[in-house]
Order: C-alpha cells, then sequence, then structure tokens
C-alpha cells in the first residue's frame, strides 16, 4: 500500500525539532545523550526507523515499560484460557498481573477457564534451598484440584533465574508424571529490556514445547487459519473471528486471546496465518513459515477504512468466493459504518491525539481516528523495534513526532507544546494527562470498555473517543472563582 | 518430532459437557475443600502482594518524596499501575531499571546513574530508594552505594535519601510499608532531638491505609478534639488531588520539616499495630513523648478507645460534637440493626483491618464466620479468637491463617455466607457463592470512589452500616416474590 504523504498545519521538521531540544534541557548530560536517539520527527520518505528503539531503559526517568516476566504472562501465555498460569518466585509479579490486562475468557472459572493467580509464592527459604522441589509438589496439587485443566505453564520471576533452578528440567520430569504439557519459560523479569522480550521467550516456548503436539480431528480445509496476535482485550476476538468465519475462513486457532492450546498446538496445519499484533508474535509466524510453509499476512481492523483495506488484501490470498464474500461483507458494513461516522465526525473534526502505547496500536489506530476526522500529531511505542517504527512513519503526519520508550517528562513538554485534544495512552499515563485537564483514553485496555477491533468495535471506539472528548465535566476544570 | 517433553501427539479433545458439570459441581463440596486445603506448595488467589508496594505507599506520604525502586524495570510499572488502579490518581515513581548486567555486577551503576537523573528531572525534595528482588538477592549493599552517590556527586551531599530493604520473598506490603516509613523517619529525624522542646501535637501513624476518606476523618477528629497533628505519611492530597487543570508531581504529603520536628512530639500514636511495628518500636526507643498503640478504630468501641486516649494524652475533653456524632452513629445502628443481626459474614484482608471488620460486626449482632488472612501470624489468629471470644455473636467464627481465597472459595461453597468483606479480588468467589461482596480495604479496581468513603470513626461506622443494610434491602426487593414486594423494609 502506498500512502499519500500527510502534512499538520504548523507542524515541520524544524518546529519538531526544536520541541525535542527543549524537552532534553533538564536532563544531565549523559541522561540527555541516551535519550536524545529516540526522539525524532517522522520521515515518511525515508522507509526506515527514524528513531532508535529496543534499548536499556535510563536509569531513574519515569518510563512506562514492563519487563520480560510481564511480557510472556500478561501477553502471551496469560489469556490461553484451559492452562493454569503459574507465577514461580515471589507473590507480587502474579499478584500485579492478576486480571489486569481484561484478556477475556469463555469457559467456567477455576474449572475450564483459569483467571486466576497461582504462584509458588517464594519465601527466604526458597531463594536460599532453591525452589524446584516446591515446583513438582505444586504442579501435583495443580493437576489434582484443576483436573481439566489442558496444560501448566510455569513463568519464572527474577528469583528463579538469578539462583540457578532448573524449572526445565522440572518441567520435562513433571509433564511425563502428570500426563500433562508442563511448560517452561524462562521469562525472568532483568532479562532483556521490555516486556518485548517475554513475547519473544514465550513465542520460543510454544515453538519448542506446543506446536505440533496437536491434531485437528476435523478434515482440512483451504480455508483453514489461524488468528495471531489478538489477545482479546475487551472482547476483540470475539469481533474479529466471527467476521472471518462470516467471509468464509475457518479459525482454527487463536492466539493467544480466549485461546485453547490444543488447538495452538494444532496450528501446524492451517493455511495461512492472520497477525494482528506483529510485535509480539512476528516470531511465530516467520517460524511456522520457515518450518510448516504456512505463509502469514498483517492485518489492521481499526476503523472501516484499513478495515476494508485488510479484507480486501486477505481475500487476494483466496479464491473468488472468498473475494465475493469480502465484497459483500464490505458492502454491508460499510454503510453502518457510516452512519457512526456522521454521527461522530462533526463533533471530532480537526481534533488532535497522541498515542503512546505498545504492541501495535501506535501505527494501527491511526486509520481510525482518521476516520472520525482526527490528526494523530505524536506517535510512539513503549517497546518497539526498529521493524514497528519502520511500519508507523508511513501511518504517521510528515514530521510528526516519534517518541520511543518516552520518560513521562517528555510526554510532559509535549502534550505542552502540542495541545491535543486527546491522548491515548495507559494506565500510568491516564491520570497525570487528567489533572492538566486534557482528555484520555487508555488503550492498553480500551479503558474497561470494548471491543474495539473489527466492525462491532468501530461503534464502540467512536463512541469511547467522543465521549473522552466531549465529557461536559472537562467544562468544569477551571472554576469561576 | 517437535515435541520436547516426550508426550505423545494426540487428537485435539474438546471437554465434554458432562464432564464439565461434573468438576463444577465437585469443586463445590467437602470433598474437595479437604483436598484443597491439603495443598502444601501451590497458592492460589493470595490476598497480599509483595513488600515494595508498601514501601511505595509510605514513600508517598510525604511532601516532595520521589519514590525510587531500586531493581528491574518492570516491578516499578506494576507497583506504580496498582497505585494507579486504586485511587485514580497519578503514582509518580522512578527505578533503577536493573536488567541482566545489573545482575553480573550489582546495581550501583543504575542506581548512581537513577538517582542523578531523578533529582534533575523531578526536582524531588526527598528520594525514597527500596528494593525488589534482584538486588536483594545478588546482595547489593544500599548503604555504601548511597554513600559513594553523595561523594561521586550524582546528589548533593546534604540530600535526604532513605532506603529500605524491602525483598518480595518476605512479608507483604504492610511489611515494606513499615520498612520504609522507618528508613524515612531515621534519615528526617537524625540530629532533630532538641532537650526541651515539645511540637505539642500529637504524631500519628495511619499505617498501610488507602482509604484517603479515613485519613481525611482522622484529621477532622483531632481538629474536633483541638489536637494539633503531625501525620507522619499523610496519602489523603497525594492520592486524591484536585482536577483544575495542573498536574503537581508532588501534590501532597507530610512535609519533611514537620515530619524530622516529630521526634520532639508530645505524643505519638499509631493505630495500626501490625503495619507499623518496627516504627512503632523505634519511635518508643527513640521519640521522648508518651507513646501509644491502638487497634484501627473501626466501629464504636474501638473509636471510643481512640477518643479516650486522645483525650488522656492530651487532657482535653471529647468535645460535645463528637458526642453528637457518636449518639447518630448509635442511632443509624439502632435503626438498622434488623437488616444485619445474625447475617453470617466471611471477611479477608490486612491483619488491622480484620481485626476491625470483627470488632464492627460484633458490634451489629452479625457473625464474623470465616476470617481469612493470606499473610497472617499467630499473634493475629489469638488476637481474633479474643474478640470473638468475647461477644455472644462471636461463638462460631473460625479463623484461617495463610489461607488465600482459593481456600475462602471451598469455604463459602461447604459452609455458606450471607456476604463477604474484602478487596476486589474476592469477587470471584462471591459471584460463585451467589452473595455480596463488601469492597472494604485494597486493592479496590472495580468501583468508583470507596477510598473516599471513611471506614473509621462514627462516620466510618455509618458508612459501613448504610452500604452493608441498603445491599441486603436491594437483595430482598430484588429477589422477593410479587406477593412479598412491598413499598415498605
Amino acid at each position: 500500500m502506498t500512502h499519500p504523504v500527510k502534512k499538520v498545519e504548523g507542524i515541520t521538521r524544524e518546529s519538531t525539532l526544536e520541541m525535542i531540544d527543549r524537552a532534553l534541557v533538564a536532563y544531565p548530560e549523559k541522561g540527555r545523550k541516551k535519550r536524545a536517539p529516540h526522539l525524532a520527527p517522522n520521515d515518511p520518505s525515508s522507509c526506515g526507523a527514524c528513531v532508535k528503539s529496543n534499548r536499556k531503559t535510563v536509569p531513574g526517568v519515569m518510563s512506562a515499560r514492563g519487563c520480560a516476566y510481564a511480557g510472556a504472562k500478561g501477553v502471551v501465555w496469560g489469556p490461553i484460557r484451559d492452562m493454569l498460569h503459574v507465577s514461580h518466585g515471589p507473590v507480587g509479579c502474579g499478584w500485579y498481573s492478576w486480571g489486569t490486562r481484561r484478556n477475556l475468557m469463555s469457559g467456567r472459572n477455576g474449572v475450564t477457564n483459569f483467571a486466576m493467580q497461582f504462584t509458588s509464592d517464594f519465601q527466604e527459604k526458597d531463594i536460599v534451598y532453591g525452589g524446584d522441589k516446591k515446583l513438582a509438589v505444586l504442579l501435583r496439587e495443580a493437576r489434582e484440584l484443576f483436573p481439566l485443566a489442558k496444560g501448566i505453564s510455569v513463568l519464572s520471576e527474577c528469583p528463579v533465574g538469578l539462583i540457578g533452578d532448573d524449572i526445565n528440567s522440572v518441567a520435562r520430569i513433571m509433564s511425563k508424571e502428570l500426563d500433562l504439557p508442563v511448560i517452561p519459560c524462562n521469562c525472568e523479569g532483568f532479562r532483556g529490556v521490555s516486556q518485548s522480550l517475554g513475547h519473544h521467550i514465550s513465542n520460543d516456548t510454544i515453538r519448542d514445547f506446543v506446536i505440533e503436539t496437536r491434531e485437528f480431528t476435523e478434515p482440512q480445509t483451504p480455508y483453514d487459519v489461524a488468528l495471531i496476535g489478538d489477545y482479546n482485550i475487551g472482547g476483540d476476538v470475539w469481533s474479529v473471528k466471527p467476521l472471518l468465519e462470516e467471509i468464509g475462513l475457518n479459525v482454527k486457532a487463536t492466539w493467544t486471546g480466549d485461546g485453547e492450546i490444543e488447538r495452538i498446538a494444532a496450528t501446524h496445519r492451517v493455511k495461512l496465518n492472520i497477525i494482528h499484533c506483529y510485535r509480539s508474535m512476528n516470531y511465530m509466524s516467520r517460524v511456522m513459515e520457515e518450518k510448516y510453509g504456512i505463509p502469514w499476512i498483517e492485518l489492521n481492523f481499526f476503523g472501516p477504512t484499513k478495515i476494508r483495506e485488510s479484507l480486501r488484501k486477505l481475500a487476494e490470498r483466496f479464491d473468488d468466493r472468498i473475494k465475493e464474500n469480502v465484497e459483500t461483507a464490505i458492502a454491508k458494513y460499510d454503510p453502518q459504518m457510516q452512519a457512526v461516522i456522521d454521527e461522530y465526525r462533526p463533533r471530532l473534526e480537526g481534533r488532535k491525539v497522541m498515542l503512546y502505547v505498545g504492541g501495535l496500536r501506535p501505527r494501527h489506530t491511526v486509520g481510525a481516528y482518521e476516520d472520525l476526522g482526527m490528526i494523530v500529531v505524536g506517535s510512539g511505542y513503549e517497546f518497539a523495534h526498529s521493524d514497528d517504527y519502520e511500519r508507523t512513519s508511513p501511518e504517521m503526519p510528515d514530521a510528526t513526532v516519534i517518541y520511543d520508550d518516552a520518560s513521562e517528562y517528555e510526554l510532559e513538554r509535549f502534550v505542552d507544546e502540542l495541545k491535543p485534544d486527546l491522548v491515548a495512552s495507559g494506565i500510568k499515563e491516564k491520570y497525570v494527562f487528567q489533572k492538566m485537564g486534557l482528555p484520555f483514553r487508555q488503550m492498553h485496555s480500551w479503558d474497561y470498555s470494548g471491543p474495539y477491533h473489527a466492525y462491532k468495535g468501530f461503534p464502540i471506539f467512536a463512541r469511547d473517543i467522543d465521549m473522552a472528548i466531549n465529557s461536559p465535566t472537562w467544562g468544569f476544570v477551571k472554576s469561576p472563582f | 518430532m517437535a515435541n520436547n517433553l516426550g508426550l505423545e501427539v494426540k487428537p485435539v479433545t474438546p471437554i465434554p459437557a458432562e464432564e464439565e458439570l461434573r468438576v463444577s459441581e465437585w469443586i463445590n463440596t467437602e470433598e474437595y475443600r479437604e483436598k484443597n486445603f491439603a495443598r502444601q506448595a501451590l497458592v492460589i488467589n493470595p490476598a497480599h502482594t509483595c513488600q515494595p508496594l508498601g514501601a511505595e505507599l509510605a514513600a508517598h506520604g510525604f511532601a516532595g518524596c520521589l519514590p525510587f525502586v531500586h531493581g528491574s524495570q518492570g516491578c516499578a510499572s506494576y507497583y506504580r499501575s496498582t497505585l494507579n488502579r486504586h485511587f485514580r490518581e497519578p503514582a509518580p515513581a522512578v527505578c533503577s531499571a536493573m536488567s541482566e548486567d545489573g545482575a553480573v555486577f550489582g546495581g550501583q551503576n543504575n542506581l548512581h546513574e537513577g538517582l542523578e537523573n531523578a533529582f534533575a528531572l523531578y526536582k524531588p525534595k526527598m528520594i525514597a530508594v527500596f528494593t525488589s528482588c534482584m538486588p536483594e538477592i545478588i546482595g547489593d549493599d544500599l548503604t555504601a552505594f548511597i554513600r559513594n552517590a553523595r561523594q561521586k556527586g550524582h546528589i548533593p551531599q546534604d540530600f535526604p535519601v532513605a532506603y529500605a530493604n524491602t525483598p518480595s520473598f518476605n512479608g507483604s506490603h504492610i511489611h515494606g510499608y513499615d520498612a520504609m516509613l522507618l528508613s524515612i523517619l531515621q534519615n528526617l529525624t537524625a540530629g532533630k532531638a532538641v532537650e526541651g522542646r515539645c511540637t505539642g501535637k500529637i504524631n500519628f501513624i495511619a499505617g498501610f491505609d488507602a482509604n484517603t476518606g479515613n485519613y481525611r476523618e482522622y484529621k477532622r477528629i483531632f481538629q474536633a478534639m483541638g489536637i494539633p497533628c503531625a501525620f507522619l505519611a499523610d496519602i489523603s492530597e497525594t492520592f486524591d488531588s484536585p482536577l483544575d487543570g495542573t498536574y503537581r508531581l508532588y501534590p501532597g504529603g507530610t512535609g519533611l520539616e514537620e515530619a524530622g520536628d516529630s521526634i520532639n512530639g508530645k505524643a505519638t500514636l499509631t493505630v495500626a499495630p501490625y503495619a507499623t511495628a518496627k516504627t512503632f518500636a523505634w519511635i518508643r526507643e527513640n521519640y521522648p513523648g508518651s507513646h501509644a498503640a491502638l487497634p484501627m478504630p473501626m466501629g464504636i468501641a474501638r473509636t471510643d478507645a481512640l477518643l479516650m486516649k486522645l483525650s488522656e494524652l492530651f487532657g482535653r475533653p471529647v468535645p460535645d460534637s463528637l458526642k453528637a456524632e457518636r449518639g447518630r452513629a448509635v442511632d443509624a445502628m439502632t435503626d438498622s440493626h434488623q437488616y444485619i443481626h445474625g447475617k453470617k459474614f466471611a471477611l479477608y484482608g490486612d491483619p488491622d483491618h480484620l481485626t476491625g471488620y470483627v470488632s464492627f460486626l460484633l458490634e451489629m449482632g452479625a457473625v464474623p464466620y470465616h476470617i481469612l488472612c493470606s499473610k497472617g501470624s499467630k499473634k493475629l489468629g489469638k488476637e481474633i479468637q479474643a474478640l470473638l471470644d468475647a461477644s455472644p455473636y462471636g461463638k462460631a467464627g473460625k479463623i484461617y491463617m495463610n489461607r488465600d481465597l482459593w481456600h475462602l472459595r471451598s469455604l463459602l461453597m461447604t459452609d455458606p455466607v450471607d456476604a463477604l468483606i474484602g478487596d476486589t479480588h474476592g469477587k470471584f468467589a462471591a459471584r460463585d457463592a451467589g452473595i455480596p461482596l463488601f469492597r472494604f480495604g485494597f486493592p479496590i479496581f472495580d468501583r468508583v470512589n470507596r477510598h473516599r468513603f471513611p471506614l473509621i470513626g462514627y462516620q466510618g461506622v455509618i458508612n459501613m452500616v448504610t452500604e452493608i443494610c441498603n445491599k441486603f434491602i436491594d437483595i430482598t426487593d430484588e429477589t422477593c416474590d410479587e406477593r412479598h414486594f412491598e413499598m415498605m423494609r
């Protein structure tokens, strides 16, 4: 897809560079040197990443990043509904990641879905003597108390790696003893520079321990696909999956939102992988392409323009039947989406947005805002890599500011100068900007709303953005006296 | 073969509906409860978290104090998010962002660079450093690191830096609170004791209390008594700041000078004996004024005890305004006793809160039935037992120390109660048991403004009575058959 270069009135390369300089003034020299390469004006013509990324977080700077454990538990493994996910180590990590990412699940809690917190609750003696024996006991107890669980993941927290426990060997022995997949995931929080490594490590464990261990019982068809990198935040999978089915595809597995481990294990039999969150799952799509020859396609299901483009791009991979179905679906939904736009666009036209999220949202949601007549004036990621910024550049207007692992201090400076009408970021940023009197939406979690994906999601997205910006409560921020 | 676990390749096998039904019934049985309580190693849904979160809460209670997590970046994000979600407020904190090289070489470089950046960017008046797992395991020496930071000029010589060891594999959030508060007070009071000086104030410590309404209520009580107060770790403004178009990094907290001068206070009072044990022991040794430790003033008797203690310490009578307030609370209790008398409750939470819930329920003639602490102690168990023994409504009460919310679920299903009191994490168990959950304590992620309603003092009694009794009336209205649906209740 080629993109026309978008411009925003009043934003030039020079104005953005000056703004970045002003934001960096307060840093000590070393800190300034480290941060400068992570901030830049967008250059859509360069076809490259305009900022450095995936580097260590600068100490003492208020970063929004998480850790490898957070990426493994919160993002990749946690949403698999029919497994127990054991946070192996002290109580905190599991407790903090318990129910806080909104990856919704089907099934019965404690029976067939396990949206709970399982932990080995390390004490000092476990640090001194090691936790391997405790882990084995714990796994037996888990098997007995949750007989319908289809597997157990063991996600190691910092101490496990530091004291040199061997969870891999315990998992191997216990898998045999319990006749159940026990998957060891060495995702200690100190590894790497952000949650991104946790995604990678988790995918490697799925590659090494899960995939190819199951076979679908139903016959294969040319329309078998897997939905990769959708975590069912606020029910996103439940919006995308029916749409894919409506155009005639069989969604054999979802990775990992509302996921089932056995279906994930049989994904090597699908014909195409449809990937949504490139950052968290591109490794697995590549593995499946290399190993099983399964092609993959990146799609964007935010807002009618991108959904339309995506569905047509998808149809190209299939026969006329799917192509026709796609056109039928577009013809059916376009008027509905136009009605949403007609309702909200007049109230949102020309409003400016700043994005700062993770995964795919800093680029994928741009089109949805534009469908509502809004302009994205800044974007960036907590834990992206170069290829994310390459993909972001064409979506963003020329010379708008791009920030990688932005500190809260930098974001505040940019907001001061750009005066956006909405900031779309995470929980740690939310109340900072609201105190400034700025409308805000949490874009990691859809602010306890959703889904935002696909045709079911866009009306909700539009309503939420409108209600954030046009809430009458903003009128009371300044007192009359 | 790709299967590294040595398991056979099998077909995808869905769970049969009858099997799902069988297990969903089985987990509610006595047999399951027995298996569940036999657990030795697995912890499921604990009602406590790790030390550093408590340390951060204590640090937020001081004006211009920047909490600094020494450890992995992810830890800092988790504590901040949790506080953000509970209070719906900002929780500014930084960290030393240690990674693999920190594990090998130690965290001194990260700490030094972090102190320098944080000092320049966020202009704190004080930094409160506390540790997560990693530096604790590799043995980072904070005393030396911070001394070196001053020597190398990363922070000014006289800039206050408090620090506490708060390993996550030991104790819980209340112990981290205690350790950080102790360190901050030690730091701020050093050299401030003046022979013969008395601030005339009460030094008041609320402990790990994430209810900003409670803090305001304490202050109102002191004001009514005419007693000047130095609140040690005051989060009431930090986590309840006005929305007026300006973001303030440090919107509240106890002034550092006032905290330093607390060593010259007339008296020191804690109402959180479990969450401030070390701090209070140190104060007893080092603060010359008088000292008192009371239980958290939930319910009438405990509020009475607080007022009498204040009266005794400061030689002031309890004013008529508080006497009238007491009368109104007793009136509210009596007016509504019929909706709660004899009702059975299950309770879980932090030790200081638990004794408060029990005490309040007994005063209402309600029955504290299952009392659970996922990080309790023998001392707490004994204290609760003594409370139960002193009331005819306490006879049926059973205490479960160091059990978790999955144990609690078994209790609710096999030996039912009418309602649950605890934090948001109990909502699944409450739903399975078909009973209401009264969200008191920390954290509360799924209701608005809970932290703004005081649970302490006479006003707290009125608030708890109102919430609990009206919910029971709602349930009657929602579930009664039509011929029992009446205008009056």
